[in-house]
């Protein structure tokens, strides 16, 4: 993919930008799809779940596994309906419950994502904290909370990242903790930065942390990724564009913290999860 | 190029985040979001597939292929194993990614305890193993057909999803689970693993049927949903 050069361009440029992308000119072919093609279908999904809301029809809580502007879902979700498992016609199925986590799971530093080399890794030093309760509010006490992550420049320390921003030797963006009694977790990291996907061209993931989550019980388990309020690159994204309900893509967004700052050192962020699913203590009024 | 519009707030998400009760004393979900393709140096960790305690002589060897709708191997899918302990207990037990305090690396489980919790990366050619005890029924069950959990990820995939190993010693058991009893026949066969060798069982996830169908071969796997 090569950048558009705006220094060699003898002519003038012209007037007026197209607003409109679907008066853009043609991708270069061959090519990768332009963003104008994903926007479109964005849009008319978007469109339809909201007359389906409107209608008074269901409104997903969960991102549809078939959702064509991430191009990478098109063979990999089932055609096939799941079949549906009752908690309450069968409380002692196995995934009611779940795995346990202890103290020989998670060493102190694990939380402390700016600490785990000799030195500190560049970028905006954050803290990223939040409470992890179940659907009736319940909080989720000694439960593994893990987190990976690019580090500033938006680099993944995996070897397939390609992206031809820097490694950070300082940094590789791997953190885990357990949940307190109250629910609580808490991390202290720096801001991702944007990266670059080839899910079309010029495509940009939003700035996110991914978060890997354990309920009382495995039907809980959730793995997910917290974006930051603001970020321009959000209407453009097909990963959190699968949410088609806007309210369900506001609850990925972590919201900037003035209390979990903590002066001259870091921006502090909160995000608050709530695990899906029933457990074994799930009872009929709770549903 | 000209951002999409958006009904509520700008950039696509509203101002106010909102877990938003939909019935009283509900809270709305935290939505599921792909793994991505870059977990690998995040999540899997050293003896997550030997579930049997060190040298068990029980252990059974679990292995198959994820696959895609065009039959491909998915190279970067993650499953994660969840099953009743050999006494069938559902408690679990801590462990699984049991640490190093001095270097804080992952040393692996202690080899004595069952944690009933296994996770394993699919590799280059789709394929994992699991090395196990073999699947209990409940303690408060003990008739039902013992099964061990699945919960699969991927990159392209928003939303895991669960499966279950069945196992095909417990026949007759299967004809009362629940589950596979509601089943028509070729559906819940994919649901049971079949016997590769002395001890060892063969269970493949199909993501998506084929295009074209392609039999019980190209059945895809059942996956579950509870609630």
């Amino acid at each position: 993919m090569t950048p558009p050069s705006a220094s060699a361009a003898p002519a003038p440029p012209a007037a007026t930008a197209p607003a409109d992308p679907a008066a853009a000119p043609p991708p270069p072919d061959p090519g990768p799809e332009p963003q104008s093609v994903i926007d479109r279908e964005i849009a008319a999904l978007h469109s339809a779940a909201a007359d389906a809301r409107a209608a008074g029809g269901p409104v997903p809580a969960h991102p549809g596994r078939d959702f064509a502007p991430y191009r990478s879902t098109r063979l990999r979700h089932p055609r096939q309906p799941l079949a549906a498992i009752d908690a309450l016609r069968d409380p002692e199925a196995v995934e009611l419950t779940g795995p346990a986590f202890g103290v020989t799971d998670i060493t102190a530093l694990d939380a402390d994502l700016t600490r785990q080399h000799a030195g500190e890794p560049l970028g905006e030093r954050i803290t990223v904290a939040g409470r992890v309760r179940d659907r009736a509010g319940r909080p989720v006490r000694g439960q593994l909370v893990e987190i990976w992550q690019a580090n500033a420049a938006g680099r993944y320390a995996h070897q397939r990242d390609q992206h031809p921003a820097p490694l950070d030797p300082h940094f590789t963006g791997v953190g885990r903790c357990l949940t307190d009694d109250e629910g609580r977790y808490a991390f202290t990291t720096v801001r991702p930065g944007a990266y670059p996907w080839r899910n079309h061209h010029n495509a940009w993931r939003p700035a996110h942390i991914h978060f890997s989550l354990f309920g009382t019980a495995f039907t809980q388990r959730l793995v997910t990724q917290m974006y930051f309020p603001g970020d321009p690159l959000f209407p453009y994204d097909p990963i959190l564009a699968s949410c088609t309900d806007p309210q369900a893509r506001a609850r990925l967004v972590c919201a900037y913290d003035p209390d979990l700052a903590r002066a001259e050192w870091s921006l502090g962020y909160r995000w608050d999860i709530v695990l899906d699913g029933p457990s074994a203590t799930w009872t009929e009024e709770e549903r | 190029m000209s951002a999409p519009s958006a009904p509520h707030g700008h950039q696509g998400v509203p101002h106010q985040p909102a877990p938003a009760a939909q019935t009283p004393g509900a809270l709305a979900p935290t939505p599921s979001q792909t793994i991505g393709p870059f977990y690998g140096y995040a999540l899997p960790f050293p003896g997550g597939g030997e579930m049997a305690p060190a040298g068990h002589p029980g252990t059974i060897t679990l292995h198959g292929r994820v696959l895609d709708g065009a039959g491909e191997p998915v190279p970067d899918a993650l499953l994660e194993f969840w099953q009743a302990g050999p006494d069938g207990s559902l408690r679990g037990a801590p462990g699984s990614l049991r640490r190093d305090p001095a270097t804080g690396a992952v040393v692996g489980r202690d080899g004595v305890e069952f944690t009933g919790f296994g996770r394993v990366p699919t590799d280059a050619d789709g394929r994992y193993a699991l090395r196990t005890l073999p699947a209990t029924a409940p303690a408060s069950r003990p008739a039902a057909a013992p099964y061990i959990a699945v919960c699969v990820f991927a990159r392209g995939l928003l939303h895991h999803l669960f499966t279950r190993v069945y196992f095909p010693e417990d026949t007759a058991a299967h004809a009362a689970d629940p589950l596979l009893s509601g089943l028509p026949a070729q559906r819940a066969s994919t649901l049971v693993a079949r016997t590769d060798g002395e001890r060892r069982y063969r269970f493949d996830i199909r993501l998506q049927a084929p295009d074209a169908g392609g039999g019980e071969a190209g059945e895809e796997t059942v996956f579950l949903e509870f609630r």
